[in-house]
């Protein structure tokens, strides 16, 4: 049994975190082996042109200080999902309605975000002494925690906000690729087995809060043992959710370099949001560019001249 | 216009709903009205494109060579390489949709492979297949298919039914630009002699004569004399207009289309199936300036050219270290966002003329029209191209009303023609790209009366009055700088009775 244990609580997740790394370097090095070899920002907003003209540095960056304004709004706040509308044509009067369409932005925001705070909220268990800004930061999670009468029971685990709106996001995330009709037909196995498996994830993760209690001190244990490369498992055992909810988190991670989940690191380098649009103001160059025939003018005048002559045409050869 | 497109009524019955065959599964059915021709051979020949040969997409045998596959696949392996945008965008997609009802040619068609997403799925799951390891283990349910002779066809439609518009890059959330990936799927076609008429034979053109039509050098000085001399007839001003000279401080270079009488295709620049096609064009550029020795360069309306311009040419032909940093010669202005490329766009310019009261203009003069303006794609989203035009006709009009802010500056529909697919057999896929632009026209005709369409893309106005005159009748098309022309009072003119159009003005009656 410790065996057992001992692979799904250290082995596993020593080769998950290793696949994780490993393939993520790999796959952006591949990306980042590729060159730009043109500047080709979207511009989203008035060109730094002539001074009394107010350029938008942020939707079309002209220097650094722009380009890093534009890709926190993007990676932060989602700001092109917040441009996102719904297109529909309306038969009786034959015309097209554009209406703003945030329910994406929100759900895509809010899964994201919560994310962030529950992966920060674990750390926790990696870190001995835990730092008094991560307690601060589950205290703040858990603020609904407050309206909770106080005849409910006191073991009753903090219900945190995070957990909650994680849930709910996803929820609607994966109905909304089940019942939109053009969005189903879009989506790919891979799609669905990516939001399953973060749901998957959660659900483990929340169950074994509130229900099917594990050793929590366990817990740290192997996981300080784990990141100290000293593991050793708990011969107690720690509960059996937090087996199924380790699994599904190291299947999540090995497969994350293989997914589209790589969007994480690739949106970085997108060259048509990581680039200024100066391109009439500072050369870019081309690694792989290559002298190519041209046709020139002197083949060109030679054709013509006899008929630009007549015309009236100054030329560079009269004869 | 061709007798064989249906009705308006009957072309805006679309059905956005998907159909019970999953995409997975090759669309391969050339309906008329909805594609563009095979290049003709001579100019395939004249180009030296690879596999030439007579051939039409209906064609059951598309005389591919015996190893098209492979060729395919290299290239693919060839510009993974070069391009991190490719490589890139393969990779991150989450398919999360909220491209889908932004392409134009979707909300025209209904076609789900008119999505941004899924026709950037039409080369992604070939690059899952041959590629990545999910795609090589897991097939169908890895997202992957085989590289058939249905799925290059399929490539073919729907690559030549996207515009390069980018408005879709402007939605997604990792800016996922799908003109990046239409621009490897024509240059992979183009490997195996798979390329449109439309495309192959102003490119043909441009490399030989300079221009897409192939209009040689005489001609052109006739049209321009022509030109003079209408302007003095309208004015009674002689203009000077001089070509080929050495020396002159500027050198101007409008799209091909802007000397014919009326609103004319053009390709010039927009040839971006091909880098190396497109540093051939573009170099003609600098090197005329270099020759007749000009100090900088003075670019016209037009739209692909400008992205080329803005974003391609420094780099493809550049540095043009024998032209001068750009100051206006009139206001003494520094161009300082073009230094290096040293070429000014004819919106900035005539702003900063307008800017320093250099213009005699009276607006009344624009009167007789009621006018929104259309942000032409690449100057809007490859240059950031916004007020400047929009100073410029606050100045010389005084009825301007713009459509709605979903349809206009960053994020403007497409004429649906961009790109080399505006060519006659194409028309319905045409009208139906252009629905959203016309519709957004329609909107300010019913509330303000719009009468005028302005543009600044030479495209825009080749291809916008037929697109008008189907979809929203009364809406005419004209250039940025006719108004200009209209409301320019000159030294010495005499009494204007006409516009540059020739129409007599309206007499006021008071």
């Amino acid at each position: 049994m410790t065996a057992v244990l001992f692979f799904f609580g250290v082995i596993l997740p020593y080769i998950a975190v290793l696949i994780f790394i490993v393939g993520i370097i790999y796959r952006v090095w591949k990306w980042a082996r590729s060159p730009v070899p043109f500047r080709i920002p979207t511009t989203c907003g008035q060109q730094k042109t002539l001074p009394w003209i107010k350029a938008n540095n942020l939707e079309n960056p002209s220097n650094t200080v722009g380009v890093i304004g534009r890709m926190a709004l993007e990676v932060l706040l989602f700001r092109s999902l917040l441009r996102n509308t719904t297109t529909e044509l309306k038969q009786g009067v034959r015309k097209l309605v554009y209406k703003d369409s945030l329910l994406l932005w929100l759900g895509a925001l809010l899964f994201h975000w919560s994310l962030l705070i529950i992966l920060l909220r674990h750390s926790k268990f990696f870190l001995e002494p835990v730092p008094s800004f991560l307690l601060l930061f589950e205290r703040w999670d858990g603020i609904l925690q407050v309206s909770v009468p106080s005849w409910f029971p006191s073991m009753f685990p903090i219900l945190f906000i995070s957990n909650i709106i994680i849930l709910l996001a996803l929820t609607y995330l994966l109905l909304r690729r089940v019942l939109t009709s053009q969005i189903r037909y879009i989506s790919l196995p891979a799609d669905y087995l990516v939001v399953l498996l973060i749901l998957g994830v959660v659900t483990s993760g929340i169950l074994m809060k509130f229900f099917f209690k594990v050793d929590v001190v366990g817990v740290k244990t192997l996981a300080l043992g784990v990141i100290t490369f000293q593991p050793s498992v708990p011969a107690d055992g720690i509960g059996l959710f937090f087996y199924i909810h380790l699994f599904l988190i190291c299947a999540l991670i090995a497969y994350f370099p293989f997914s589209k989940l790589m969007h994480m690191p690739g949106i970085f380098l997108s060259p048509t949001r990581n680039l200024a649009n100066t391109n009439r103001i500072s050369r870019h160059v081309n690694p792989w560019d290559k002298p190519v025939k041209v046709h020139t003018y002197e083949e060109w005048e030679d054709e013509f001249r006899d008929v630009m002559k007549d015309a009236g045409v100054p030329l560079e050869k009269e004869q | 216009m061709s007798d064989e497109v249906a009705a308006p009524e009957e072309l805006l019955e679309i059905d956005y709903r998907p159909p019970k065959k999953g995409w997975m599964e090759p669309t391969v059915e050339f309906k008329k009205g909805t594609y563009c021709y095979g290049a003709p051979l001579k100019h395939q020949e004249y180009l030296g494109l690879p596999n030439p040969r007579q051939w039409q997409p209906p064609d059951e045998d598309w005389q591919l060579p015996e190893n098209w596959k492979d060729i395919i696949l290299e290239g693919m392996d060839e510009l993974l390489n070069k391009y991190r945008s490719f490589r890139l965008f393969m990779d991150i997609c989450v398919r999360c949709g909220a491209c889908a009802d932004k392409c134009h040619f979707f909300i025209g068609s209904g076609d789900p492979k008119n999505m941004p997403v899924l026709r950037a799925e039409l080369i992604r799951s070939v690059y899952r297949k041959h590629f990545t390891l999910p795609g090589k283990l897991f097939g169908k349910m890895g997202g992957a298919r085989e590289l058939t002779e249905d799925v290059l066809k399929e490539w073919f439609y729907y690559f030549y039914q996207c515009t390069e518009c980018r408005r879709c890059s402007v939605y997604c959330p990792y800016g996922i630009d799908t003109c990046e990936i239409t621009m490897m799927g024509r240059e992979l076609l183009n490997l195996v002699g798979c390329n449109i008429g439309w495309i192959v034979e102003p490119a043909s053109n441009c490399f030989r004569t300079g221009n897409h039509l192939g209009v040689p050098p005489h001609a052109f000085k006739d049209t321009l004399d022509f030109a003079v001399d209408e302007i003095e007839e309208l004015t009674g001003i002689k203009v000077e207009a001089s070509v080929n000279r050495k020396g002159a401080e500027l050198l101007f270079i409008t799209p091909s289309a802007d000397y014919f009488a009326s609103p004319h295709w053009y390709t010039l620049m927009g040839y971006m199936h091909s880098a190396d096609m497109a540093k051939k064009l573009n170099a003609k550029m600098y090197a005329e300036a270099k020759r007749l020795g000009v100090k900088w360069i003075l670019g016209g309306e037009c739209g692909h050219m400008w992205r080329v311009v803005n974003q391609y040419m420094d780099t493809l032909n550049g540095p043009a270290d024998y032209l001068e940093e750009p100051v206006s010669p009139i206001t003494g202005t520094k161009f300082e966002n073009s230094k290096s490329t040293k070429m000014v766009h004819i919106c900035e310019f005539t702003a900063d003329l307008m800017y320093n009261n250099k213009l005699r203009l009276d607006p009344s003069l624009n009167d007789h029209w009621r006018l929104t303006f259309h942000d032409s794609c690449n100057t809007a989203r490859g240059m950031g191209l916004i007020e400047e035009p929009r100073y410029i006709i606050n100045n010389v009009c005084n009825n301007f009303y713009e459509m709605p802010e979903n349809t206009i500056k960053e994020r403007t529909f497409c004429c649906g023609s961009g790109a080399g697919i505006g060519s006659d057999e194409n028309l319905e896929m045409r009208l139906r790209g252009g629905l959203p632009r016309a519709n957004a026209v329609k909107h300010v005709q019913e509330k303000h009366g719009v009468n005028l369409l302005t543009c600044i893309c030479a495209i825009d106005r080749a291809t916008l009055p037929t697109l008008l005159q189907y979809w929203v009748p009364g809406v005419e098309v004209s250039g940025l700088h006719e108004l200009v022309g209209n409301a320019l009072v000159m030294k010495g003119q005499k009494d204007r009775t006409t516009d540059m159009r020739g129409t007599p003005f309206e007499v006021e009656e008071s």
